[in-house]
């Protein structure tokens, strides 16, 4: 009688013990809160924003093929507007703040992307 | 039982022989198409620079075209001469080309200074040995192009050139680059990181705004340097380079490696010389 209570306090403090990440963020609020991404007033991305926040890391690893291994570079936006395949010249021209906009967003969703170990420019380069 | 084990034993040794004798390598029709730095059909357009020794003898013209370079690519100026990144630089006529000299070649020739730079091979053996697609051969102009995204510093590349074109990231070279009095950067070309080869690109990203590479345009735009570095496309006829290798002797880094050079030297015409050159000059 006694090892039956022993077994299933023990097998509870397992659980609850392993489960710690689970609840403790059902528990917490302030953590789980989006960066607020300073939005340039200029005119109008090079594809819609729900895309560019999902992808833009894809469509800039396909600018990079297309620029330095491909032909192509330039893209026309949905509202037909021609850019050069440019994250220094294109994306970061409007979007200026580099630290507001993509390394508070990077650190929140904690990934560490290489694209600035070169591309410093400001403007123009790759 | 043991009739059927020696059958098949002898059955897999007559098909290795006979796969032997198929192998398509002794094909005598293959072997006589192996690559000779010419192509049966030749290509549509390439791209290629012509050095004129003797218009590069000046010092000045050669530093402005080394410069040119340096400040189009960010390319770092390292303390450590093992550690150097070169793109475009200077050699002896008789260190370049040491097939076009002899024990009796005077020294004003052998010692003629040149400048040298990645040659876009027509069979380029770097692009042979790169592992990941790094560099590659362009078809369009024949480009021998490097993709710093995908390098990953192995150093094949530089064991395989034969013209020590390439150079290696030893160390995080940003803090080398020459920069203007206010700390900036002279081009918005893309840096490099430690851990990736580099090399000329004929200035491809120049030559996608219309321009000319920065050594040639650099060349041109100093006194006496005019013509000493000359751009285009030899499969054009009506091309100047097309002229000049025509109408100039030319000749070419190492011709017996059979890596058909796309950089060709008109030969300095050394001491006394001059005179007899004869043509147009």
């Amino acid at each position: 009688m006694d090892d039956r209570l022993r077994i299933y306090g023990g097998a509870v403090a397992v659980l609850a013990v392993l489960s710690f990440p689970a609840w403790r963020a059902l528990g917490s609020t302030a953590s789980g809160t989006r960066p607020e991404l300073p939005l340039p007033d200029s005119a109008a991305c090079v594809e819609d924003a729900a895309y560019m926040t999902a992808h833009h890391m894809d469509l800039l690893a396909d600018w990079r093929e297309a620029v330095v291994r491909g032909a192509e570079t330039t893209h026309t936006s949905p509202e037909g507007i021609t850019r050069a395949m440019s994250l220094t010249g294109t994306c970061l021209g409007c979007h200026d703040d580099h630290e507001a906009f993509c390394t508070q967003c990077h650190d929140y969703a904690g990934v560490a992307p290489r694209c600035w170990d070169c591309h410093v420019g400001g403007e123009g380069g790759g | 039982m043991g009739a059927t084990r020696r059958g098949f034993l002898k059955g897999a040794g007559l098909a290795t022989v006979g796969a032997g004798l198929g192998l398509p390598i002794l094909d005598p029709a293959r072997l006589a198409a192996l690559p000779d730095g010419v192509r049966e059909s030749g290509p549509l357009s390439r791209l290629a620079i012509v050095v004129d020794v003797d218009r590069c003898r000046l010092d000045g013209v050669r530093q402005a075209c080394i410069e040119a370079c340096e400040r189009a690519h960010n390319v770092p100026h390292l303390p450590d001469p093992a550690q150097e990144v070169r793109w475009i630089w200077s050699e002896t006529f008789g260190a370049a080309l040491p097939d076009q000299v002899h024990a009796h070649t005077p020294a004003e020739r052998r010692e003629a200074p040149v400048l040298v730079l990645c040659n876009h091979c027509e069979e380029p053996p770097c692009v042979q040995v790169c592992p990941t697609g790094a560099t590659w051969k362009r078809e369009a102009d024949g480009i021998v192009m490097m993709d710093m995204h995908r390098c990953v510093g192995c150093r094949y590349c530089m064991a395989a050139c034969p013209y020590g074109a390439r150079s290696f990231n030893w160390r995080d070279p940003q803090a080398f680059v020459p920069t203007r009095m206010d700390g900036s950067p002279y081009s918005d070309y893309p840096m490099r990181t430690r851990g990736v080869v580099e090399k000329c690109t004929f200035c491809a990203e120049r030559l996608r705004e219309g321009l000319q590479p920065a050594c040639v345009e650099a060349a041109n735009s100093v006194p006496g340097g005019q013509g000493a570095l000359i751009f285009g496309d030899p499969t054009d006829p009506s091309s100047e380079v097309s002229r000049v290798l025509r109408e100039r002797h030319t000749v070419t880094r190492r011709p017996g490696f059979g890596t058909g050079p796309n950089v060709y030297y008109v030969a300095p015409a050394g001491a006394g010389a001059a005179a007899d050159r004869g043509g147009p000059s």
